[in-house]
């Protein structure tokens, strides 16, 4: 137990907001969701008074819980059949996906199939930083695949691959590894790809600044990984089989563990009682965390979080 | 900042509850009053057992309707200090990462990294900001029960 070491987002598997309140973030894969889905999410937030945002990876965002209401919003999610989204850690993110061949004229491959697989089988994947990964169903490039760590795009003839994108303060695009790949290939390859750099990379160092730090560059690292020069594949493929293996989902373990429930807690003398200096205002029709200004003078607060339905 | 109690007279502890309702089912929080008086003056709020508290994390915890943020260090020290972060104006130091510098033991805010002393509360690294430091509350273990002051120990808040 690595508890002593973690910072507040990952020990409550949560990301904490400006307010000392936290978001939510169940997983979305492939950024496809049912109408079933989005009417559970939408009651969950509705019932505990939660801003709700969709988000550039494709999903949605719940703010303004509580840290004494994450386990109850949580078990919500988990019953409607969610997970975590992983959006607190240095893990896999999540894979976006454009509309593909399924509906759209011009995909020539299953974007969202490929997308919604590869997230359910690199989920839970921890990192050295974030791992973003995007599947475009055509050269037309609508899910920004190339801005991805490992973004995938359709050829005709299969897939293509790249490797060592991303956004944020100093965005790069990614750069070719492998084209018109087969499905099955594809998937080897960007397991081997992941868990070469999760197992070599520095802490918090994105797969652009490893692939340029890496001897050799991207050649060598297409060797290492195509090619087998290391002759470590083989490890590299039984260390992603284990991962996916052992998957399970955080918070559904979380729930069922009464020890780390305690974390949990908003004060170890009153667990029930909530932090009573939260305060919002409404705007757009959801709450927002009230100013320091909004605090200090009349504006009108509403209850916000503590606005709860008990059901 | 933990004060030993020596020559005053402890008479027994009057509980208006069972006391902190330690896994119990939800009901009120419990503040038990020690009669055991600090210059006749402050009185100490038996917050937790000392069990409860995890190595080298914090709690938060309400102390005479103060929030209070708890630390005990890997050594079993116990120390308090406001809860309240003064750069981000949250209720949230009792989330940060416990470390040391030093002899210091300290804790970083979680929102934006200030580094505070758990002893004095001051602040040690205010990441580019002006230093404010926190207040400190007086902390005792007794018989491997917490208690608080709800009084802030004295000292220059200003550095």
């Amino acid at each position: 137990e690595n508890a002593t070491l973690q910072d507040t987002n990952d020990h409550v598997m949560a990301n904490l907001q400006k307010d000392g309140s936290y978001s939510v973030v169940p997983r979305i894969p492939g950024g496809e969701i049912t109408p079933e889905g989005l009417l559970a999410i939408g009651q969950v937030a509705k019932d505990f008074g939660l801003y709700t945002k969709i988000t550039g990876g494709q999903r949605i965002d719940l703010f303004g819980a509580r840290i004494d209401q994450l386990p109850k919003i949580w078990k919500r999610l988990v019953d409607a059949g969610f997970e975590s989204g992983h959006a607190y850690g240095k893990s896999l993110r999540t894979v976006k996906s454009c509309v593909g061949s399924t509906w759209c004229r011009y995909g020539v491959q299953d974007s969202v199939g490929l997308a919604i697989a590869l997230e359910l089988r690199y989920r839970g994947l921890r990192s050295p930083h974030k791992i973003k990964l995007g599947v475009s169903g055509c050269a037309r490039e609508c899910a920004e695949a190339r801005g991805k760590d490992v973004g995938v795009i359709a050829t005709d003839n299969g897939w293509n691959v790249y490797v060592g994108g991303n956004g944020g303060f100093t965005p790069r695009h990614a750069q070719l590894l492998a084209e018109d790949l087969d499905t099955e290939t594809l998937v080897k390859v960007i397991d081997r790809f992941l868990m070469y750099y999760i197992r070599t990379a520095d802490r918090l160092q994105r797969t652009a600044a490893w692939v340029e730090e890496h001897e050799g560059g991207l050649k060598a690292i297409r060797a290492v990984v195509l090619d087998d020069t290391l002759g470590i594949c083989e490890d590299l493929d039984t260390a992603m089989s284990a991962h996916v293996d052992a998957y399970e989902d955080e918070w559904a373990a979380a729930l069922a563990d009464p020890e780390k429930l305690r974390r949990f807690e908003s004060f170890v003398n009153a667990p029930e009682r909530p932090d009573d200096s939260l305060a919002y205002v409404g705007e757009r029709g959801q709450a927002r965390p009230a100013t320091k200004q909004e605090r200090e003078g009349d504006a009108v607060l509403i209850a916000g979080t503590t606005l709860e339905v008990r059901r | 900042m933990t004060i030993e109690i020596t020559g005053v007279a402890a008479g027994p502890a009057r509980c208006t509850a069972a006391g902190p309702a330690r896994g119990a089912a939800a009901g009120p929080a419990c503040d038990v009053r020690g009669v055991v008086a600090l210059d006749g003056t402050a009185e100490w709020v038996q917050v937790c057992a000392l069990a409860d508290l995890p190595r080298e994390r914090g709690a938060a915890a309400l102390v005479d309707g103060v929030q209070v943020a708890l630390f005990r260090t890997h050594d079993d020290r116990v120390f308090a200090v406001q809860q309240y972060d003064p750069y981000s104006g949250a209720h949230v130091i009792s989330r940060g990462i416990v470390g040391s510098r030093g002899e210091a033991p300290t804790v970083a805010s979680p929102m934006y990294k200030q580094v505070f002393d758990l002893r004095t509360g001051a602040c040690l690294d205010a990441v580019g900001k002006e230093p404010v430091a926190l207040l400190t509350y007086p902390v005792q273990v007794r018989d491997g029960t917490v208690l608080v002051s709800g009084a802030p120990a004295p000292g220059d808040p200003g550095t």
